[in-house]
């Protein structure tokens, strides 16, 4: 029994920073990387599965990205994850959710797993497809922004929740092998213990090439291009400035006169 | 390759208001002679047909199914109509639905592709779609080069819903034969309010991860008391159990539908909770973080401590 779990490093932007010469990226010298946020909740429920199952659950992380990646991959290792796959080419530079889906379902080829939790989205770019896009070339069962899950090691289906706009969620069931995109607060992630940090370093982490999983240029092209990237025009709120006393004063006035007191 | 195809969301046979912007942004970009289809799944989508032949559609394709929601169904329905008619556009509102289907059907179908669209244009005759990136901290312009059909999710609250009759032709198509691979078993309700009304609110004090710990909460309760405000607050608040969902503002949980002043303490302002909020006439945003993109929307912005804001806010109450 195995479940695979993709993770995705993250990048944040400095409080300062510059676009690349071409205009297409932001430099990456203002990158801050981290861990996504969706994927510490992915991560913590295939352990917590792992746990409740006592014994004969593998969970295998994978991770598409270059060198620096490596931190992400040994932070869920550190959590209790069993095994690390890194996927990387200089020629992935620009590859989006759906080349890293295309890489994905090559790993599930590979790896056999019984279910695939990826994290709902990614707190960078947002665009919410890459475990979707996954379960779409493979043909699995899937669903989205799962906020709760029963399921057992084994069993022909599950029963989760999906979130929906509103806050109302829908109970619905599925058909396993199940590709599932985990929501933030389906649990509380653990942080990784000194002991899991030190055996981390033990564990063990394939590093492969799109080569080697059989992918070719072609499969390497993204679903769309970027023709520039920009600082948008922002709305300017009023600054209010001076010392704490003196802009809570004015606050208190700006709340009084709209509230009409 | 020609002509549009909007996807229309349903729920309990009821038409999403993301339906009728998705209209609107595909009439943006119609070029001259092109057609525009509205597609809708549901267990009488002809009854749904008439409200939806609105702002330049030309036709309803009406899917008789379940009102359920099931990826499965919708992506063969798509991959039917991808087939047959070759599409260049699809257009779908970014709702939780999509995230289901939208990237599973244009993956599989190798179309261009992208999420949470927030304008749409032609240049030149391509079309460009711009989307945020890095955390809402830039936009970018992105096209699809060589590709036939291109499959665009639009963030909701941004296009006009779509108004005016049109004169569509309905046309009923047989639902494909699909393996659907989930079953609707019920729906969880949010739990009750305990009284507490975010939507009914005029005056919202608001908290955010800012707030750092929940021994801090207790505060923000007092003062908002003081102030006359309800006190509502961003997801991961809400999700640590520090508050009940019935507090959190934004796309999951509540609208803070009759708010007039909204005053933002420690929140960042990411997406979701804009969607909750961001319509608000005042709002005033107090944040350590210059660079925070609630200062973006805000009228009023502090960039300070919301601790040492709240503890002398509360002195003029």
């Amino acid at each position: 029994m195995k479940i695979l779990v993709p993770v995705k490093q993250i990048a944040s932007l400095d409080d300062q920073f510059e676009m690349r010469d071409d205009g297409r990226d932001v430099d990456d010298d203002y990158f801050e990387k981290d861990l996504n946020e969706f994927d510490h909740f992915s991560v913590e429920q295939a352990l917590l599965i792992k746990e409740a199952a006592g014994d004969g659950v593998e969970v295998v992380v994978a991770i598409v990205g270059d060198d620096d990646a490596d931190d992400a991959l040994r932070t869920v290792l550190a959590k209790g994850a069993d095994r690390g796959i890194r996927v990387w080419d200089d020629a992935l530079a620009g590859a989006d959710g759906i080349v890293v889906a295309k890489i994905l379902a090559k790993l599930v080829e590979r790896e056999k797993p019984d279910m695939v939790f990826t994290g709902a989205q990614s707190t960078d770019f947002g665009s919410a497809a890459t475990g979707m896009a996954l379960a779409g070339i493979l043909g699995w069962p899937h669903a989205a922004v799962v906020s709760h899950l029963d399921y057992t090691p084994g069993a022909p289906s599950a029963t989760l929740r999906r979130e929906l706009e509103g806050g109302l969620e829908e109970v619905m069931s599925i058909r396993c092998p199940a590709v599932l995109s985990i929501q933030l607060g389906i649990n509380q992630p653990r942080y990784a213990s000194l002991r899991g940090i030190k055996q981390a370093k033990q564990k063990q982490v394939d590093e492969l090439s799109p080569d080697d999983l059989g992918l070719g240029e072609d499969d390497l092209r993204p679903a769309s291009n970027v023709r520039r990237m920009y600082v948008p025009e922002r709305g300017k709120a009023e600054l209010i400035t001076g010392t704490a006393a003196e802009q809570a004063a004015r606050l208190a006035e700006i709340i009084k006169e709209i509230r009409g007191m | 390759m020609s002509g549009t195809i909007v996807i229309a969301m349903q729920r309990n046979g009821e038409l999403l208001t993301s339906s009728f912007e998705a209209i609107t942004a595909a009439r943006g970009v119609k070029e001259a002679g092109d057609t525009l289809a509205v597609v809708i799944v549901a267990a009488d989508p002809q009854s749904l047909a008439g409200p939806l032949s609105v702002g330049g559609v030309d036709e309803v394709i009406a899917v008789r199914a379940s009102d359920d929601f099931q990826p499965d169904l919708i992506e063969a329905v798509l991959d039917d109509l991808i087939g047959q008619r070759k599409p260049a556009l699809i257009l779908v509102p970014h709702g939780v639905d999509a995230w289901s289907f939208a990237p599973a059907t244009a993956a599989r179908n190798g179309l261009g592709f992208s999420t949470d669209v927030l304008a749409l244009r032609r240049e030149g005759g391509d079309l460009v779609a711009t989307r945020a990136g890095y955390a809402e901290k830039v936009l970018m312009d992105i096209d699809f080069p060589g590709k036939e059909t291109v499959l665009l999710t639009l963030r909701t609250n941004v296009f006009e819903p779509a108004a005016g009759q049109a004169q569509a032709t309905v046309t009923e198509l047989a639902a494909p034969s699909a393996d659907i691979a989930t079953k609707h078993e019920g729906w969880k309700p949010p739990a009750d309010a305990g009284g507490i009304d975010i939507p009914g609110a005029e005056f919202i004090l608001s908290i955010g991860r800012g707030v750092a710990d929940e021994a801090n909460v207790e505060q923000f309760l007092e003062l908002a008391d003081k102030m006359g405000a309800t006190l509502g607050c961003s997801r991961p608040i809400a999700d640590n159990g520090w508050l009940p969902k019935a507090r959190q503002v934004g796309q999951s949980g509540r609208l803070a539908a009759n708010c007039r002043l909204y005053v933002a303490m420690g929140v960042s302002g990411s997406v979701q909770h804009q969607w909750g909020m961001k319509h608000v006439e005042n709002i005033v945003a107090v944040n350590t973080d210059p660079e925070a993109s609630i200062f973006s929307i805000a009228r009023y912005g502090i960039v300070g401590d919301m601790f040492e804001i709240a503890a002398e806010l509360e002195n003029h109450f």
